[in-house]
């Protein structure tokens, strides 16, 4: 295994850091796997007991290989831990890896044998594949530009990590009905589709400062897509862990079990009615002593100190260089950043007509390189399959975008109509019913030649390759499902879905489109939108304008 | 079937009777015949479903030295909250029994949640057991075990 100063952890990156207890926890924790592996070997284990294990460690069995789902907590890595990531991917996978919507990335081609050495390996960076699938609280997600971006009333990695704490190895909760996913968010702009989420947290400050918590419950995608119903308003940052509990004591004691497709919270959510789970809540709160689940400010702040400002330059405002190219990546690649002079960046994992979220080793080994020289030696991962800078001097933006640019990274798409989200589909997943990634490439390619023409603007295309919705096609303002028609690969498409502030599910335009078909049918619902677009109108204010019936008529109107 | 208390394999003084005549001592029966076994001067004990909300017993708790609660299937996950509740919403003092399809790893959070025995498969290697208990030494949420406090939101457990 490479040592230091290979893993040497930047100074200023600011990720979680293990102390003994932690690592402790970790090593025993990888001991304990090692054990289950072993019993599974050795017949001690059936696979229907060894399944939820495994899954608890993020093993999956895909249709061509093992799975491994690698935690990078709330989307925050460092340069050392990307470029162990970069050694795993080249020593027992096939040299790349594939950053996923939960802000994780994962290897598609383990061998069980090798499981216990990829964690050790991940253990010397303090990362681990802990609660990455299973049905159990997992990986909380957050915003990218956490501690970046001006418009933060307080810093959800804070509470994102002492969410991933309070929940690694829950006694009562890692045996739930069905998976778990928590989402926390430090600004109004949503920048992460909360509300998809069984529990979405929004921080937010009382008059006198002191911070909170606005909770929606109940959200979830899948076969039944439901948007999360407000269930708080404003709950302390002391009662936190407290409302926690009782939300998921809760779901565990009424949570469907029979039925997979009801067994997430947003059902039982949606059959008690928002006032009725909300009572429960409150039912089990008045019961649960307050002292042993207070969330101490002692703990906050000592948690709050690992992801401090790191130290910023006084850099002044300049005049970036006026190349049409860097201008357009500019435009599109970094927002604004609370500190002057600085910019977050987004590495697009996007190129036309490629893979959405795969990375080589040799890319994230660049980025490391450059998140070092230009960022401190922090990233993050969006729920877009997006990698992050967060923060850049302005005045370095240049020799990033020309290192970016070396590294094959420097699409200009970020929230556009290339940066398409697609679930890994028929290529790689054993429940899918159509291919996602072909599908992607295709309608990137045609996207981008639109986008060339007529100036798109902001587009959100997702895709999934069967009603789980892991590429979130519900929230898509074009979102395409891959289904089985008599055996053959078809695709659904539905308008009008958001992810953010806006949320809204898709509506369906009309009957399935067949594998060779989907890319041109959105590039006829595109040619729609510009034939019907306002001055400055995205795609999705024109169909909420418009409504269905132009892009049906443009679908299916018989020739 | 054998019973392991604190990693070891115990005698097991329960009889459980579903239905026909009780017997002498002390027995675990089905919620249904609590009033019919209660009267008798023996310990008593009762066995409940996953989907019995462990409210409905709080009349009894006071006369029960056992509340036996089931796995169904080793990922149904509701008995956890059920002894969980009978010790920290009811403060059940008695002993809380595991049955049904429990295996190793289960026993350090069943036995964080409260419960005191389980009752394992014919031929289980108590070995196994311990050594899934110890496993993880350290833990990041409150629980009703006993545990040494550690910084933050850490104890050690084991
Ligand atoms: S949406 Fe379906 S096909 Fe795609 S990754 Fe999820 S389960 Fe697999």
């Amino acid at each position: 295994m490479p040592e230091a100063p290979f893993l040497r952890v930047p100074e200023h990156a600011r990720t979680y850091r293990y102390d003994a207890v932690d690592r402790e926890f970790l090593a025993q924790r990888i001991a304990e796997f090692r054990g289950q592996v072993r019993r599974r070997l050795a017949g001690e284990l059936t696979e229907d007991e060894f399944k939820p294990l495994r899954l608890m460690n993020g093993l999956y069995l895909q249709l061509h290989a093992y799975m491994l789902r690698v935690a990078i907590p709330y989307g925050v890595l460092n340069s050392a831990q990307l470029r162990q990531l970069a050694y795993i991917a080249r020593r027992w996978d096939r040299g790349w890896g594939h950053f996923t919507t939960r802000q994780n990335i994962q290897f598609n081609w383990t061998r069980l044998v090798d499981v216990p050495e990829m964690l050790e390996a991940l253990a010397a960076v303090d990362m681990h594949a802990i609660q990455t699938s299973g049905n159990c609280i997992r990986n909380t997600t957050t915003d990218e530009f956490a501690g970046a971006s001006p418009d933060e009333v307080a810093d959800p990695r804070v509470y994102a990590e002492i969410l991933r704490q309070w929940s690694s190895l829950h006694p009562e909760f890692t045996w739930l009905p069905r998976k778990f996913k928590i989402a926390v968010r430090g600004a109004e702009d949503d920048r992460i589709a909360s509300r998809t989420h069984d529990v979405a947290v929004q921080l937010k400050r009382d008059p006198a400062g002191a911070v909170g918590f606005t909770i929606h419950v109940g959200g979830g995608m899948g076969r039944t897509p439901i948007l999360g119903v407000p269930l708080f308003d404003f709950v302390p940052e002391a009662e936190f862990l407290r409302v926690m509990e009782a939300i998921l004591r809760v779901y565990n004691a009424l949570g469907q079990r029979e039925n997979i497709y009801r067994a997430r919270i947003k059902i039982l959510v949606r059959d008690l009615g928002r006032d009725g789970f909300l009572a429960l809540v409150q039912d089990e709160l008045a019961r649960m002593p307050v002292e042993p689940y207070r969330l101490a400010p002692e703990v906050v702040q000592a948690i709050r100190a690992h992801f401090a400002p790191p130290p910023f330059a006084a850099a002044e405002a300049v005049a970036l260089p006026a190349d049409p190219a860097f201008a357009a990546w500019v435009r599109h690649n970094t927002r604004p950043h609370r500190q002057p002079g600085y910019a977050s960046a987004v590495i697009s994992l996007k190129p036309v007509g490629g893979i959405p979220g795969d990375a080589t080793a040799e890319q994230m080994e660049a980025l490391a390189e450059l998140a070092d020289r230009h960022g401190f030696g922090e990233l993050r991962v969006s729920h877009t399959q997006n990698l992050v800078l967060p923060h850049v001097r302005r005045d370095e933006l240049h020799a990033l975008w020309q290192g970016l640019r070396a590294a094959g990274l420097a699409t200009a798409n970020f929230g556009q109509g290339t940066d398409i989200i697609a679930c890994p589909g028929l290529d790689y997943c054993a429940l899918a019913n159509a291919r996602s990634i072909p599908i992607s490439q295709q309608i990137s390619e045609r996207v981008d030649a639109l986008d060339r023409a007529h100036a798109l603007g902001e587009l959100q295309i997702k895709i999934s390759g069967c009603i789980n919705a892991c590429g979130h096609h519900h929230v898509g303002h074009i979102g395409i499902l891959g289904v089985d028609k008599h055996g053959a690969e078809a695709y659904q498409i539905t308008l009008g879905g958001a992810p953010g502030n806006d949320a809204a599910i898709g509506e369906l335009i009309g009957p399935s489109f067949g594998y060779d078909a989907v890319a041109g049918a959105v590039e006829t619902i595109l040619r729609t939108h510009i034939a019907h677009r306002q001055p400055g109108e995205r795609f999705l204010d024109t169909y909420r304008r418009i409504g269905q019936a132009p892009f049906k008529e443009a679908l299916y109107a018989v020739a | 079937m054998p019973l392991l208390e604190d990693g070891r394999l115990v005698a097991d003084h329960w009889a459980s009777v579903a239905d026909g005549p009780l017997p002498e001592g002390a027995v675990i029966v089905p919620p249904a015949r609590l009033a019919e076994a209660a009267p008798r001067n023996a310990p008593l004990g009762v066995s409940i479903g996953n989907d019995v909300q462990v409210d409905t017993l709080a009349p009894w708790l006071p006369r029960l030295a056992l509340v036996q609660v089931t796995l169904p299937k080793s990922k149904d996950g509701r008995a956890f909250s059920q002894i969980r509740a009978l010790r920290e919403y009811h403060g059940f003092r008695g002993e809380i029994r595991v049955a049904g399809h429990v295996i190793p790893d289960h026993y350090a959070m069943l036995l964080r949640c409260g419960a005191s025995t389980v009752v394992v498969p014919e031929g289980s290697d108590p070995a196994v057991w311990r050594a899934a208990r110890r496993v993880v030494s350290i833990a990041y949420q409150h629980a009703q075990s006993a545990e040494q406090p550690l910084a933050l939101l850490r104890r050690r457990v084991a």
